[in-house]
C-alpha cells in the first residue's frame, strides 16, 4: 500500500448551505441548519457538540447515507450522491461482520472492487502488520477486545485507499487507557496516510488532542457555533494536554459547549413539565441542581 | 519445557482428563441412567400388567419389542419402510428448504414481494399438515405424491418464517459498512444479508425437520402404503403389539437423527457460531 502513502494530499471536503430535516409526525423536524464546513486535504477535523446537535447527521451526510434538505456536500469538486468506497468510514458499534475472520473483514474492501484473492490477502495481511493485529487474522471478531475491534475497522476502512477518513464517535465505547492507545494509532495511521479525517466526538479533550481544527456545533437544530483552529505542534504527545495552551482551548471549548448542552436540556426539562420546580435555566444553578 | 521436566505419568493424564471433562461425563452418566430407569420402570408395568387409570395390559414389554426388532432387521419389508420415510422427508424437506430460504430472503429484502406473499402465507400457515390430506389427495395424480406434498407443507412455513425472521434483524449498520467499503446490492445481499440471516435460517430448519415429520407419519397414517408411520398403524389393526412400540421408537430415532444432521451442518457452515 505504499503508493497511497506516496500520493499528493487528497480529500478536500466542502459542506455547503447544509440543512438535513426530516418527517416527524409533527411536520418536518429539523435537525441540521444552515451549516458550511470544509476539511482540506491531508486535514484532521473534528466536530463536537452536546448529544443529539446533529454532529452525526452531518457526518452520515457526507458519507452519503443521507441527502441533505438544501445545500451541498462534496468532496474533491464532486458531489456526493451515495456511499462509495471513496469515503472510508468507522462506526462507534465497530460494525465488523461477524462471520468473517478479522483478515475476511479487512479484505472486504478490496473483494468489493474485484481484486484477486492472493493479491488481497497479501494487501490485508501488511495492513494487519501495521495495526500489529498480524497475530489475530484468523480469529472472528467476536473473540477481540474492543480495542482490537476498532483497530480492525480503521484499518478495514482504510484498505481500499480512501480520500477521506469518516469517524462517529469511534472510541466511545472503549475505556479511558485504551482511548489514549486507538488516539496514537489513529494519529500514526493518519500521518502516515496524509488523507482527510473527519472526526465526530463528544469529548473534547480528544477533539483538541488529534484536531488541526474543532467545530463547535449548536443544540438542535445544529449549527456552527464556533470553529477552532488547533495550533498545538505535532507530533503531539500526552504530555502537552497539561500544557497552558492546551488547558486554555479546553476552556474555552467546554464552556462554548456548557451553553448549547443547557440550552439542550432546558428544553428537555421543559418538555418534562418541570417548570414548576422554579429551576433556574442558566448558568451554574442547574448543572448545581442535577 | 525444559529437557530435564518428566513427562507426566499416565495416571496424571488421566486424572486432569477426568477432571476437565467432569461436567460431560456427570450428564452422560445421568443420562444413560435415567434411559435404564425408564426400561426398567416399563418392564414392570408391563409385566405385572398395571392397570392405574392407564392399563398396561396390552402393552408389549421392552423384551417383547427387542424380540421384534432383531426380526425386523432381517425383514427386508421393514428396512423398506424406513427408507421410503426417509426418501419422502428428504424430498419433502430438501424442497421446502430450496423454496423457503431464497423466498423468506427475497420477501425481507423487496418490500413488495412482502406484501403480495405475507398476507396469502399468514392464512395458510395455521393449517395443520394433516388438514391438507383430503385436498393434497385431489391435487397429485399418486399417492406418493400427495404425502411428500404434506411433508413439504409442514416444513416450509417454520423455514420461511424464520428466514424472514432473520432478514428482519439484520443489522443496518453492517449493510452501511459494507456500502462505504464499495458493496453493491447484489455483494451486499450475498455478504451481509444473507450470512447475517443464516442463524435464523437454521432455526427454522431444525423446527421445519420437526414438523416435518410430524406431517409425514400423519400422512401416512391416513393414506399410505407404505412408510414406517404406515408400518405402525397397520401394526395396531393387526393386533401386533410390539410392533407399534418399534415403529414409534423407530419415528423417534429418525428424527432425532434427522435433527442432529442440520445441527452439524449449521455447525460446519458457521464456524464463527462454535461454542
Amino acid at each position: 500500500m505504499s503508493d497511497i502513502a506516496a500520493k499528493e494530499p487528497q480529500g478536500h471536503i466542502e459542506v455547503r448551505n447544509f440543512s438535513l430535516s426530516y418527517d416527524g409526525i409533527e411536520g418536518p423536524v429539523q435537525a441540521v441548519t444552515d451549516t458550511q464546513i470544509h476539511v482540506k486535504p491531508g486535514e484532521f477535523v473534528s466536530i463536537v457538540g452536546p448529544s443529539g446537535c446533529g454532529k452525526s447527521t452531518l457526518l452520515n451526510a457526507v458519507a452519503g447515507f443521507l441527502k441533505p434538505t438544501t445545500g451541498i456536500v462534496t468532496v474533491d469538486g464532486e458531489r456526493v450522491n451515495g456511499p462509495s468506497a471513496e469515503r472510508g468510514m468507522v462506526f462507534q458499534q465497530y460494525s465488523l461482520f461477524p462471520w468473517k475472520t478479522v483478515r475476511e473483514n479487512v479484505e472486504f474492501g478490496l473483494k468489493m472492487r474485484g481484486m484477486p484473492r492472493s493479491q488481497r490477502e497479501r494487501a490485508a495481511r501488511t495492513l494487519l502488520g501495521l495495526a500489529g493485529l498480524e497475530a489475530f487474522e484468523k480469529h472472528y471478531p467476536e473473540k477481540l477486545s474492543g480495542g482490537m475491534k476498532q483497530r480492525v475497522g480503521i484499518v478495514r476502512a482504510l484498505a481500499t485507499g480512501p480520500k477521506v477518513l469518516l469517524l462517529d464517535e469511534p472510541f466511545g465505547a472503549l475505556d479511558a487507557q485504551t482511548r489514549v492507545i486507538m488516539q496514537q494509532i489513529l494519529t500514526n495511521m493518519w500521518q502516515r496516510l496524509k488523507i482527510s479525517v473527519l472526526f465526530v466526538t463528544h469529548d473534547i479533550d480528544e477533539a483538541i488532542f488529534l484536531s488541526d481544527r474543532v467545530y463547535c456545533m449548536t443544540a438542535r437544530p445544529g449549527s456552527i457555533k464556533a470553529e477552532i483552529p488547533i495550533p498545538l505542534e505535532r507530533p503531539r504527545q500526552q504530555s502537552m494536554m497539561m500544557s497552558s495552551e492546551f488547558l486554555a482551548l479546553r476552556r474555552g471549548l467546554m464552556s462554548l459547549i456548557r451553553e448549547e448542552s443547557l440550552k439542550a436540556m432546558g428544553g428537555e426539562i421543559n418538555d418534562m413539565g418541570m417548570q414548576g420546580l422554579n429551576i433556574e435555566l442558566h448558568g451554574h444553578s442547574l448543572v448545581e441542581v442535577l | 519445557m525444559p529437557p530435564s521436566a518428566t513427562p507426566p505419568s499416565f495416571g496424571t493424564l488421566a486424572l486432569r482428563w477426568y477432571r476437565l471433562n467432569q461436567g460431560r461425563l456427570r450428564a452422560t452418566a445421568i443420562g444413560i441412567a435415567a434411559l435404564i430407569a425408564f426400561l426398567l420402570v416399563w418392564h414392570l408395568l408391563t409385566t405385572y400388567r398395571v392397570v392405574f387409570f392407564v392399563r398396561f395390559t396390552n402393552v408389549p414389554s421392552p423384551l417383547a419389542v427387542y424380540a421384534s426388532f432383531t426380526k425386523a432387521m432381517h425383514d427386508p419389508k421393514f428396512l423398506m419402510h424406513i427408507l421410503l420415510s426417509c426418501r419422502r422427508i428428504f424430498i419433502g424437506f430438501s424442497l421446502a428448504a430450496i423454496i423457503g430460504v431464497p423466498l423468506g430472503l427475497i420477501m425481507g429484502r423487496f418490500k413488495l414481494v412482502h406484501e403480495i406473499i405475507f398476507p396469502v402465507a399468514e392464512v395458510l400457515r395455521p393449517i395443520p399438515a394433516i388438514a391438507w390430506v383430503p385436498m393434497a389427495i385431489m391435487l397429485w395424480p399418486t399417492n406418493e405424491q400427495s404425502i411428500v406434498f404434506i411433508t413439504f407443507l409442514g416444513s416450509f412455513f417454520p423455514i420461511l418464517v424464520n428466514t424472514l425472521h432473520g432478514m428482519s434483524l439484520v443489522d443496518p449498520v453492517l449493510v452501511r459498512a459494507a456500502q462505504c467499503l464499495g458493496a453493491r446490492e447484489r455483494s451486499i445481499f450475498r455478504e451481509v444479508y444473507f450470512p447475517a440471516s443464516l442463524p435464523h435460517i437454521f432455526t427454522g430448519l431444525t423446527v421445519g425437520m420437526g414438523v416435518a415429520w410430524v406431517s409425514l407419519i400423519a400422512a401416512e397414517m391416513i393414506s399410505g402404503q407404505y412408510g414406517i408411520g404406515y408400518f405402525t398403524w397397520e401394526a395396531y389393526s393387526l393386533v401386533q403389539y410390539a410392533d407399534i412400540a418399534l415403529g414409534m421408537i423407530a419415528i423417534g430415532v429418525l428424527g432425532l437423527g434427522s435433527s442432529l444432521l442440520i445441527r452439524g451442518a449449521g455447525q460446519l457452515v458457521m464456524p464463527w457460531r462454535a461454542k
